[in-house]
């Protein structure tokens, strides 16, 4: 033992850290500061620290080129030992460090602890969590296949749009003119490089402002922050009646970073790796490319917009909600931390986790996409043709084989991008329904061209059957009138 | 003299150093710069784009939309198989054509051709598009990119090399080659 001390005082006699490390584990904290709610920073910096590592192993076999990148992925799963369980160590984990830097930033915001004077703190925390989204966005581009591949595409589509420069960003994002070798070796640099390397620089300067101002005391509702007498104020919370970080606090850190770091394996060993899907070759194009989860809000979203506000949604709504946050400091610099207190600002988290969560819901099903199987997959249910006429019947297999149930579902099969047909007949009268199948209209393609007439009348009239047991299909009360004031003058004429 | 007024020796010699190194960055700047945008630069001087040839004329039933395949004409060793890049092509009647890129005006995803209800449709965001490329419904704000194209010698080739997107398109729909007129 007196050996093992002698050599620490010989290193330390040369590197004098000792002293330092010390005051950083002991500075006084406020004790009730030692909170659960206190534990997602230091989470996330754990799952950070585990991305590095897997990250690392994994940059032992993968090869960046896009000839070979697939086939990399697939040695990883299949021939090097546990090479399947460290990719899904590292796609969950980035999975769980998207996650818990999220609730970092909400429990951050709810209590308070942007306002001064950690405004700066919270201005790199949002750096971070930028960063944080680039290596999510990046690091599925690593994963090389058919959803990394249109992903890319799109990602250089919505890239495209920003007016005058548009092009150049495509092909600086791309290395070249299409999505190819040089585009994986970029994104390689950014995942492995670039962004890392701005990471580590940015999470030790805002953790250095978290040891040089202090945690954020737990938020009192009525205790107001003034940068007149916040300081001193937290002086006497800490030197007065503070707790030293070590041990009174970090044991909750511990706990939980290792209870984090125990979910993502579990994850890891009952979900498996993620992917890859299908070859990186734009030939196959059955494919329906999806983004990872945290970015399936922005593909529904897209889907849902109006053609003529997407561009600019996309060009200026990132812009400003980066501004908003990175004003947000200053716009509530001071005043009432408690999230008691603070009704807007709980109703606006709210308020985002709510469309967060309803457009990540949306995008799981996509009722917007035409089911491009339906062809094949979903004859006309047999109750719908019942007690049908043939000419009724020849409309049946019309719907079929012009494949309509693409995007309208019958008998709840079929796509969900236009109305159930089920009764359609209560909602449209004949003569609407002939004009939407040739006219189209109300995101509807005009068929017109490409039905015989002798086909639209027999869909109709099929189309015209669909209505529930009971309920009488639309009519045209005008046309009845017509003909019977047609009728009435026929007969007087016949007079 | 006072010394504050004084410029000491060393001092300016640490200001000569730091405008030395300035001067240094600058000129490695230039270099590094040109490399970075190499990307685009090489797009200016049109090394990127080509006339490929699809398949001869027969190949494709008249009244039909047929995927043909075609390898991009700007490779670099490291790009594998996503240098193949497929298309549609729709021959009209006779040697009139049109070739349609598979990506969608949207947001570029590859739109498949229905033969029976005679749209493209997109399995992102709903995108469907007429036999002709024309827009019919969902996000897209335009119609399907088109490549410019000519028939020779019973061989059709397509001017190609660029991934289509809706912001560096705007001008290729429509356009002919200068030799088809």
């Amino acid at each position: 033992m007196r050996v093992l001390t002698q050599i620490g005082d010989w290193f330390d006699r040369r590197l004098q850290l000792a002293a330092p490390i010390r005051d950083v584990a002991e500075h006084p904290v406020p004790r009730n500061t030692a909170s659960w709610w206190y534990v997602f920073g230091s989470a996330a910096l754990t799952v950070f620290l585990l991305q590095l590592a897997t990250g690392i192993l994994l940059a032992l076999i993968y090869v960046p080129s896009a000839n070979e990148a697939w086939g990399s992925l697939q040695a990883l799963n299949h021939d090097v030992a546990l090479g399947w369980f460290v990719r899904a160590m590292h796609g969950w984990g980035s999975n769980f460090m998207v996650a818990i830097v999220l609730i970092h930033m909400v429990q951050v915001f709810l209590f308070g602890a942007h306002k001064f004077p950690r405004e700066l703190t919270w201005i790199l925390g949002v750096f971070l969590l930028l960063m944080t989204l680039g290596m999510a966005f990046s690091g599925q581009v690593l994963r090389f296949d058919q959803d990394a591949y249109w992903g890319l595409g799109i990602g250089a589509s919505i890239a495209s749009r920003v007016p005058i420069a548009g092009p150049v960003i495509v092909k600086l994002m791309l290395g070249g003119p299409i999505i190819a070798g040089a585009t994986l070796s970029r994104f390689f640099a950014l995942h492995v490089f670039v962004i890392p390397g701005m990471l580590i620089g940015f999470v030790a300067l805002h953790l250095l402002m978290v040891v040089k101002l202090g945690i954020n005391e737990w938020p009192m509702p009525g205790r107001l922050v003034r940068r007149t007498t916040y300081l001193n104020e937290y002086h006497d919370l800490t030197k007065k009646a503070g707790a030293p970080f070590v041990p009174y606090a970090i044991w909750k850190d511990l706990f939980f970073a290792a209870f984090v770091l125990l979910a993502v394996a579990a994850c890891a060993l009952y979900f498996g790796p993620f992917g890859p899907t299908g070859q990186p070759d734009p030939t196959i194009i059955q494919t329906v490319p999806k983004p990872d989860y945290f970015f399936l809000w922005l593909y529904a979203l897209l889907s849902l917009l109006p053609p003529s506000l997407e561009t600019p949604a996309l060009l200026i709504g990132p812009v400003l909600v980066i501004i908003g946050l990175l004003l947000l400091p200053f716009l509530s610099g001071e005043g009432e931390k408690s999230w008691r207190r603070r009704p807007i600002a709980v109703l606006t988290v709210l308020l985002i986790a709510i469309i967060l969560g309803t457009f990540t819901h949306l995008a799981g099903y996509m009722p917007w996409s035409p089911h491009m199987n339906a062809w094949s997959a979903d004859p006309v249910p047999v109750q719908f043709l019942r007690g049908t006429t043939a000419l009724e019947r020849q409309g049946a297999l019309v719907l079929q084989v012009k494949q309509c149930r693409n995007c309208h579902s019958l008998g709840e099969l079929g796509g969900q991008r236009g109305p159930a047909l089920d009764s359609v007949a209560v909602r449209l009268t004949q003569d609407q329904l002939i004009r939407q199948v040739i006219q189209g209209g109300g995101n509807m393609p005009a068929y017109g061209k490409n039905l015989t007439p002798a086909e639209t009348t027999a869909l109709v009239a099929f189309l015209e059957t669909l209505h529930p047991r009971g309920q009488v299909p639309a009519r045209d009360a005008s046309r009845d009138l017509a003909l019977s004031e047609d009728q009435a003058q026929r007969q007087s004429a016949q007079r | 003299m006072s010394d504050e007024n004084k410029i000491s020796r060393r001092g300016l010699f640490m200001k000569l150093g730091i405008l030395f190194n300035g001067l240094v960055a600058t000129a490695l700047a230039v270099p590094i710069v040109r490399f970075l945008s190499s990307s685009v630069t090489k797009g200016r001087t049109g090394a990127y784009l080509s006339w490929v040839p699809l398949g001869r004329v027969n190949e494709f039933p008249v009244g039909e939309t047929r995927l043909a395949m075609f390898r991009n004409p700007y490779v670099m060793p490291t790009d594998g198989k996503t240098v193949d890049t497929a298309c549609w092509v729709r021959r009209i009647e006779g040697e009139q054509f049109q070739v349609f890129a598979v990506n969608c005006a949207h947001l570029g995803c590859p739109v498949r051709w229905f033969p029976q209800s005679g749209l493209f449709m997109c399995p992102c965001h709903g995108g469907a598009y007429y036999r002709d490329g024309s827009r019919a419904s969902g996000p897209p704000e335009r119609g399907l990119f088109e490549y410019p194209h000519k028939v020779e010698n019973g061989l059709i080739t397509i001017q190609a090399g660029e991934l289509p997107t809706p912001g560096a398109n705007v001008a290729l729909l429509g356009t002919k080659p200068p030799c088809a007129s």
